[in-house]
């Protein structure tokens, strides 16, 4: 059954009106369907998964952070469908100069924490999400932990430290 | 909060006090007992009621992901029973089971029985944590007393399987650390019968009590399309009337032959979340007797050289295997290049991990999807409207674990 | 054979009977507040992470604080006098620990319970204090990841004896 739908969902995005699509050959990667999307694709094809395909729980969003590349950073989406019972992933890229996503707060109300992470971590900015104020990390805090570039022992004390010791940089 | 100017103030509001001048904003935490370690939530009153509510987290924020992208893939397991410490056995299992299906592993029979022993009765500590807690905060100091007795049982007992009370690592990619010392299936029965007796008295101490009803029924209620939408998943989501659970629909270990209900609620409210977690650790108890039933002799670990350990002797007799132990510990065990998500149902829902591996024996990205932090995002729903009183077994309900939800 | 006596004065040379006793009767003095403030500590549990587990343990059966006298724990700073750091303390954890430690009021005392807050434990990244000594001065260290009851009950006694230990001048260079 889970392959059934997944070829319905390949065949539905890839002809699906609008900006370019399914950028590579959809694949499923133990038993989840991948899909590569331009970076504008992506609202358009969440939405058609939760209202075409029931994909009712939007589980995550994350991004991860290839510097030698570019685009540099691939976002990632994963949704899980309480119907069919299977989970898809949608990627896109987006480049270090304008990491611009659509953000998903108007289908799932589970994407506001879940951007502002991913916002926090590596500095996506998801368009359509109106708060997107640090949640893991605090007021002040300058860079995001965990692009590659970020040393990973660079703290920024909110308090400053007692005498004799010293900030780790 | 920034009184003293030095020090300066981590979080901006959502709404500032002084907005409107018929409320109060009240800060509630991060220190805070009710609050189960460190969430901050700044509630806008009118009275004694809640009009909005602003959820904060991240005080715990340990930076579990950038540590894990310098460790070998076995040293990031002690990283992932912090998560969840209450049911530290599932998320090591979830991790490991997610790395062996990127080196296309399969564990050992003996191994895929009791893991999802463990897991089961990790996820007894972990409702019995919940429960004990969210009923010491409603004043039921007895029912605490005796859930926590039991769980220290508990802790004890797989503290003479792992070594360790609480944060066990005892999971390891291709089986399990080592095997089960003699006499402890024995004590398994018997901590299970005093945990159905124990369990009891909490059922005849709470069930019926009318303060309890009064307190929990009809709070903190929560609606199928918004428990959905929030993305909700575990026993939060149960309590709406969906039986929905990663064990039965996409079922992973040994869960398939196992013979076991999913608990579901009516009214997704503070009552139908303690009972579904109750029946649920009825139901858990039920799942480790069967899988006391189906454990075979059989070695713990895959034999793989990929992944696990030479024997001792033959690290000292053999050369090839002083190189293999030298390079699993030194480099660690070198993961295919791709990307894989498994989800395990975590004692809060959903525990996803996605991996990234780039062919090292160090992770490229680990990311866990924690159930706790989806459910802050939501917490703001069961919270408006209701009294500030309401907020306590409210917030106990939803059994927040701070590791899991900042990571 | 004789055995050489050797006489130690009990008073510095030149003190007279006097100070001597204002001596002893200083030291009963310091004795019995130590004696009633090792016995009756007031703990706030400045709970975070994975350590309150091991802390909620130790306040139940069968370990139980209770019998040292450090039971009840007050969730105000205002009226408690242990500040026990149970978990990990982030950055943006720091400033609350700060201010929960300065609305403590004297004699107070802090716990670092667990590796997180003794050194950072193995969280060595750009979240986590590495110690919560470098924003509060620690009185007791207790080890262990979490540490098993018996490690905290022995981190209590021991503070119990340092609290036991401490003086209280009455006349001091101020007065």
């Amino acid at each position: 059954m889970g392959a059934e739908v997944f070829d319905r969902i390949e065949t539905r995005l890839a002809d699906g009106e609008g900006e370019g699509q399914v950028l590579a050959p959809a694949g499923v990667s133990h038993g989840i369907l991948v899909l590569d999307l331009a970076p504008g694709a992506v609202a358009g094809a969440a939405r058609a998964l939760k209202e075409e395909f029931a994909f009712d729980v939007f589980l995550d969003v994350t991004a991860v952070d290839w510097p030698g590349q570019d685009p540099r950073f691939e976002v990632v989406w994963h949704f899980y469908s309480t119907a069919h019972k299977v989970r898809v992933r949608l990627k896109a890229r987006v480049a270090e100069a304008s990491p611009a996503v659509p953000s998903l707060t108007p289908l799932y109300g589970s994407a506001g924490f879940m951007e502002r992470e991913c916002h926090d971590m590596y500095g996506i900015v998801f368009e359509g999400n109106a708060d997107l104020r640090p949640i893991l990390l605090y007021e002040g805090f300058v860079g995001h932990p965990l692009r590659k570039d970020y040393p990973k022992e660079r703290e920024q004390p909110l308090v400053p430290y007692r005498e004799g010791f010293e900030e780790r940089g | 909060m920034a009184s003293n100017p030095r020090i300066a103030n981590p979080v901006r509001s959502a709404f500032a006090p002084g907005e409107r001048d018929d409320t109060v904003v009240v800060s509630i935490g991060p220190s805070h007992p009710a609050t189960h370690g460190t969430i901050q939530i700044f509630a806008e009153m009118d009275g004694e009621r809640i009009l909005r509510a602003d959820v904060h987290c991240g005080y715990l924020h340990r930076g579990f992901e950038k540590e894990c992208e310098s460790h070998t893939w076995h040293n990031c397991i002690p990283y992932m029973d912090r998560l969840n410490y209450c049911s530290p056995l599932i998320n090591d299992f979830a991790y490991c089971d997610a790395v062996e299906r990127m080196m296309g592993i399969e564990i050992t029979r003996r191994a895929v029985v009791l893991r999802t022993l463990l897991s089961e009765y990790s996820r007894l500590t972990d409702h019995i944590t919940c429960i004990a807690a969210s009923l010491m905060e409603l004043g039921a100091m007895t029912a605490f007393l005796y859930m926590v007795m039991i769980r220290d049982y508990m802790y004890e007992h797989i503290a003479a399987l792992t070594g360790a009370r609480v944060t066990h690592s005892y999971g390891r990619i291709g089986g399990l650390a080592h095997d089960l010392p003699p006499g402890w299936l024995a004590r398994l029965e018997e901590i299970l019968v005093q945990s159905d007796e124990f369990v009891g008295r909490v059922h005849g101490l709470v069930d019926r009590n009318r303060i309890f009803i009064d307190r929990m029924r009809d709070v903190g209620v929560l609606s199928q399309a918004d428990a959905l939408s929030y993305g909700y998943t575990g026993p939060m989501l149960r309590s709406t009337g969906l039986a929905i659970d990663v064990r039965k629909d996409t079922p992973y270990l040994a869960y398939p032959e196992l013979d076991f209900e999913v608990p579901v609620g009516i009214k997704g409210d503070n009552y139908d979340r303690y009972y579904v977690r109750m029946r649920e650790m009825d139901e858990s108890v039920h799942m480790i007797r069967q899988c006391v039933d189906l454990l075979e002799d059989g070695p713990i670990n895959v034999d793989d050289r990929r992944c696990t350990f030479p024997e001792k002797p033959l690290v000292y007799g053999e050369i090839e295997s002083l190189i293999n132990h030298f390079k699993l510990v030194m480099e660690g065990p070198r993961v295919p290049a791709g990307e894989i998500y498994v989800a395990h149902e975590g004692a809060n829902g959903e525990l996803g991990f996605y991996l990234v591996s780039t062919g090292e024996g160090v992770p490229y990205k680990v990311h866990c999807r924690a159930p706790s932090f989806v459910h802050m995002g939501g917490a703001h729903i069961m919270l408006e409207g209701y009294q500030l009183a309401d907020l306590v077994p409210t917030f106990g309900s939803i059994n927040m674990i701070g590791g899991e939800c900042d990571r | 054979m004789t055995m050489d006596r050797r006489v130690i004065p009990i008073e510095p040379a030149g003190a007279t009977a006097r100070s001597a006793a204002f001596e002893y009767i200083s030291t009963r003095k310091d004795e019995l507040v130590g004696w009633a403030r090792k016995f009756s500590i007031f703990p706030y549990p400045f709970v975070t992470a994975c350590c309150a587990m091991e802390f909620m343990a130790v306040s139940s059966t069968p370990y139980d604080t209770d019998r040292f006298g450090a039971a009840l724990p007050r969730f105000s700073p205002r009226q408690s006098d242990l500040l026990m750091v149970v978990g990990t303390v982030t950055h943006k954890q720091a400033p609350i620990l700060l201010k929960v430690y300065e609305q403590m009021c004297e004699p107070k005392w802090v716990m670092a319970f667990g590796v997180c807050a003794t050194s950072g434990g193995f969280y060595q990244n750009y979240a986590a204090v590495p110690g919560i000594d470098r924003i509060v001065p620690v009185d007791i260290y207790i080890p262990g990841c979490p540490p098993r009851p018996e490690t905290v009950i022995d981190g209590i006694m021991k503070l119990q004896e340092k609290i036991a230990r401490e003086k209280h001048p009455i006349l001091t260079k101020d007065f």
